[in-house]
């Protein structure tokens, strides 16, 4: 294809969605670096199916536009776009073998030498031998890599992933990520990919976007977003958060000063998002430490009191639960280091951080603490 | 054998999926139209423009004739009358097709339900067994009937031997062996349909019920049965309508006191040439045709009929 | 409870066998009747057996002539009829569009009309519009009442046909028409064969209608059936019958074996 410059980005620009009333995709703008591996996250039906198909020409646009290399590709068929997708159901042509499956896009481009590339593709999913077999005498998980293996083999400009490991065991998915991972890094295709495993886009992609009914909330390289999220939504999407309402009361020196619940805290003015009004102030649980009550707290760190009300142990780490006197339950993750021991339930605990690890989010006025319950894989993302 | 499961499968069939196609374009717009033309046009002439024609028929002064030619005066008074006069017949039509369609259904949801859910590997034979004798045809079968109902016949014989017969009563001429005849040459009408419903019909769903309602029937009344409802509904009206319209079986097997409204019409049209008197049963019967299948498709709560 | 369930499969099963030996039991009748020699032209009874009415099918003399009317309006009505209603249940399941529910009605109607209302109406219009009644005005009626069972056969088809195999296709390059060529019309065919099937059939089969509309020269088998049941049947009509049943029955079979290979291939 004609556009492999540097400039061969995939650019959406101001780009809407609606079906009838409801807006599925809202004035959605980013820019997706040639070559890159770029993951995109959100809940269920936030838009990310829309998103891809727009890119790919199966839906059209209500308005905004879609550039590939500067070029405005919006208005073009889907079959005039050098960009193809793996499909979130797979949609394998039933009525032609693996092989005429995987062929399919290079018999109608007319290609020769078919046979070759076709062999290479199954055997790089690890499906050979299998190309005389129909669909539905694979299974879910041998689908899926037909599913990547007739999108791949045509070598696309941007090819588009809808969740396209969702139905592999743990040891397939590892390497397949690794296989597509070389794959984008060898062939510089653009791979914009869709899924619901934070682990899978934090180590694949070079950058995360964060989707949020219809809007990116926010876009940034994996670290970046975790370490410092731009919103309530993102903080407690992807990994987990403990967000304090409360509300600025001014600065001191490099500090940003927050009153919550009568206590005063300190957050550096380069980690808030908001410098005024009614702010979250939010603290990751594994970058909370537990100290008994009464306890003089490590230099610099600020902390809130609390008795522990539940533990659980994960291998790694221990996940406590911290009621705090207002109500509030904070998450505390502390690693298994084997030094000091368990704390029991019923503790009266001081949870404490340093202010450099919290970070100070808009907050509606109004709005409570956002504390997110205990998710068993919340360690997982963290790591 | 694809081929025949779908067959008659429209009530059952998924909702429409219209995930807005590709693209919007000029020319999409137009699309669907042109495709409908060609049909759309062929049913609007040689059906819709025939139907009102009839309806106008009916409203003729009754007085015409053929060679007089025949005025239009708004004759309401047609329909009355015809009803006047043939109430009988249109009385036997409603009972004789609705007898035959209460056979019907329970001749064939055991063989639909066999066939998609036990015949296992027998299934496309039998599946061919229930269409193939449409091919021979309905006349050469109503005929077949008729020998196999005559007096002289094995089946009379042995029923007058097991004395479920008088010896002097007979099969052929009554108005069971017109019953008979017609559930006989309807029935693939209300297999077929029943057949792609139950087919698609997930069995894990009734082994989840038998796990929760344990005997068999009340798995059978709470699960598959509601959920066969459209086939059901699509199985007795594609055998109801042409049951009740039917003649061949009244005339071959029955005699005139089994005649139904079909043979009037047939004459009033062919034989007798009364046009108004004709056309006006035609829509009567029609009207009330449509009538039924209405109230009865709005109470089994499918909306889509076709 | 295992027991229990051992014979309501059982009993299931033996009462389809019942009901498919109901369907059989006059197919039995009209078989055995093409190998008997009548008494005499009225009686219906088995009389002798004989392997004549085999070796000339065509004795009686304008039977075969129907015979090959009937074939003839049934390809023709099939294919017209499986034409028109293919392009509508493309229309009513791919498409959005004004006047959807008319057209619904419209092609739902026909399948509502008792035979004898639409074959009398029809009629009615041809003697109106001063059209000879013949081939043609057959071919017209059969269309007709054709068309309705192909568009809810094939939409039946179509709509369960994963609307996103298309879209795939699409952005593997493939064209709208490539992609109708290579997937749409492939995954839609099985239910266009039925509904031509099922077209073929109630044409070939249709008295009624035709009875109405075939005019006095034009004679459909069914028609000459229907002539020479008063006259008295010759016995080859039952020949043609039982040829006829097991045709279908080895087509379709036949269908269905080559199917199954190609699977398993
Ligand atoms: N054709 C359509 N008509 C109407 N609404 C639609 C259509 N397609 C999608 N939507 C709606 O748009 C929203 C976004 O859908 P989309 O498929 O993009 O979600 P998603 O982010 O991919 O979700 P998931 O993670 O579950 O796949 C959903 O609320 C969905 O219901
Ligand atoms: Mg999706």
């Amino acid at each position: 294809m004609a556009n492999n410059g540097p400039a061969g980005d995939l650019r959406l620009a101001n780009v809407t969605k609606r079906f009838g009333i409801f807006t599925a995709v809202d004035d959605l703008s980013l820019t997706i670096p040639q070559g890159s591996f770029f993951a995109l996250l959100g809940a269920s039906g936030c838009g990310k199916t829309t998103t891809l198909r727009m890119v790919a020409g199966l839906e059209q646009p209500t308005s905004g536009q879609i550039l590939l290399g500067g070029a405005e590709i919006s208005r073009l068929r889907p079959y005039k776009r050098p960009v193809n997708t793996v499909f979130q159901s797979y949609a394998l042509f039933p009525h032609l073998d693996i092989f005429e499956n995987v062929a399919f896009g290079l018999r109608r481009r007319r290609v020769k030498e078919i046979a070759g590339q076709v062999e290479r593709m199954l055997s790089l999913v690890q499906l050979e031998g299998y190309g005389k077999r129909r669909p539905n005498q694979l299974s879910g998980g041998q689908q899926q890599r037909v599913a990547l293996a007739r999108a791949l083999i045509n070598h696309p400009q941007v090819l588009l992933l809808d969740e396209p490991l969702g139905a592999l065991d743990l040891k397939l998915r590892r390497q397949m990520q690794i296989e597509l991972k070389r794959i984008q890094t060898e062939v510089g295709i653009t791979f914009v990919h869709v899924t619901h495993d934070q682990e899978e886009a934090m180590t694949m992609a070079d950058t995360v976007a964060v989707m949020n009914a219809g809007r990116i909330e926010q876009l940034g390289a994996p670290a970046e977003i975790y370490e410092f999220p731009a919103t309530a939504f993102v903080a407690n999407f992807l990994g987990q958060s403990n967000l304090l309402a409360g509300t600025v009361t001014g600065t001191s020196g490099a500090d940003l000063l927050i009153e919550a619940y009568g206590s005063r805290f300190s957050v550096p003015v380069e980690r808030a998002r908001v410098r005024q009004g009614d702010v979250h102030l939010g603290v990751r649980p594994e970058k909370l430490f537990l100290a008994p009550a009464g306890d003089p707290l490590p230099a610099g760190h600020q902390g809130v009191n609390g008795v522990v009300t539940d533990s659980s142990y994960v291998g790694v780490s221990t996940q406590y639960l911290v009621r705090t006197a207002w109500g509030a339950e904070l998450a505390v993750f502390a690693p298994n280091t084997g030094i000091g021991g368990q704390v029991p339930i019923g503790t009266p605990v001081t949870a404490h951080w340093h202010p450099a690890h919290a970070f100070v989010l808009p907050r509606e006025a109004g709005a409570g603490d956002r504390t997110a319950p205990i998710l068993p894989d919340a360690v997982a993302a963290a790591s | 054998m694809s081929v025949l499961s779908h067959v008659g499968a429209p009530v059952g069939g998924p909702k429409d999926t219209v995930r807005e196609p590709v693209a919007g374009q000029r020319r999409r717009r137009l699309l669907p139209y042109l495709l409908l033309l060609p049909g759309a046009l062929w049913l609007a002439l040689f059906f819709a423009v025939p139907a009102v024609q009839l309806a106008a028929t009916s409203l003729y002064d009754p007085a015409g004739s053929l060679d007089l030619g025949y005025a239009m005066t708004w004759a309401f008074g047609n329909y009355p009358d015809a009803l006047a006069a043939y109430w009988p017949q249109f009385a036997r039509s409603f009972a004789y097709a609705g007898i035959a369609t209460v056979l019907a259904v329970l001749l064939g949801y055991p063989l639909a339900y066999a066939i998609a859910q036990k015949a296992g590997r027998w299934k496309n034979l039998m599946l061919v067994c229930v269409v193939a004798p449409m091919f021979t045809s309905f006349l050469l079968r109503t005929l077949a009937w008729k020998t196999i109902l005559s007096d002289n016949g094995w089946l009379v014989g042995l029923l007058r031997d097991l004395h479920l017969l008088a010896p002097d009563g007979r099969l052929l001429a009554t108005p069971a062996a017109v019953v008979l005849g017609l559930t006989y040459n309807f029935l693939p009408f209300m297999v077929l349909p029943l057949y792609a419903n139950l087919e698609r019909l997930d069995y894990r769903l009734l082994e989840a019920a038998s796990d929760l309602y344990a005997s068999p029937v009340r798995v059978f009344r709470r699960v598959t049965l509601p959920l066969s409802m459209p086939g059901l509904v699509a199985g007795t009206l594609l055998f109801f309508i042409p049951a009740s319209g039917d003649y061949i079986n009244a005339e071959l097997l029955g005699t005139p006191n089994e005649y139904m409204i079909g043979n009037v019409i047939d004459s009033a049209f062919l034989v007798r040439l009364d046009y108004p008197q004709a056309a006006a049963l035609s829509f009567l019967f029609m009207a009330v045709i449509l009538a039924i299948v209405f109230v009865y498709v709005r109470r089994a709560g499918t909306d889509e009929v076709v | 409870m295992r027991f229990g369930r051992w014979i309501a499969e059982r009993w299931v099963l033996a009462l389809a066998l019942l009901v498919l030996g109901y369907l059989f039991l006059p197919i039995a009748v009209v078989a055995a009747l093409s190998f008997n020699r009548p008494s005499n032209r009225l009686s219906y009874d088995f009389n002798e057996f004989t392997l004549d009415n085999w070796r000339n099918p065509c004795g009686p003399g304008d039977m075969c002539s129907s015979l090959l009317l009937s074939v003839q309006i049934g390809l023709l009505a099939t294919l017209v009829a499986t034409l028109l209603g293919t392009l509508m249940a493309f229309a009513m399941v791919r498409h959005r569009f004004r006047g959807r529910a008319a057209t619904n009605l419209l092609i739902f109607l026909p399948m509502a009309t008792p035979e004898v209302v639409m074959g009398s109406s029809l009629l009615a219009l041809f003697v109106a519009a001063g059209m000879p009644l013949g081939f043609w005005t057959v071919v017209i009626a059969h269309v007709m009442f054709c068309v309705s069972f192909v568009v809810v056969t094939v939409k039946a088809r179509l709509a369960g046909l994963d609307a996103r195999l298309e879209e795939a296709a699409m952005d593997l390059y493939a064209s709208e028409w490539q992609t109708f060529r290579r997937v749409t019309f492939p995954l839609v065919f099985p239910g266009i064969l039925a509904a031509a099937l099922l077209s073929f059939s109630l044409s070939f089969d249709d008295f009624i209608i035709t009875n109405f509309n075939a005019g006095s020269s034009t004679v459909t088998f069914p028609m000459y059936v229907w002539g020479a049941a008063q006259r008295g049947i010759p016995p080859q009509v039952n020949v043609i019958g039982t040829a006829m049943f097991v045709i279908a029955l080895l087509l379709v079979l036949g269908g269905s074996v080559r199917r199954r290979r190609g699977v398993a291939a």
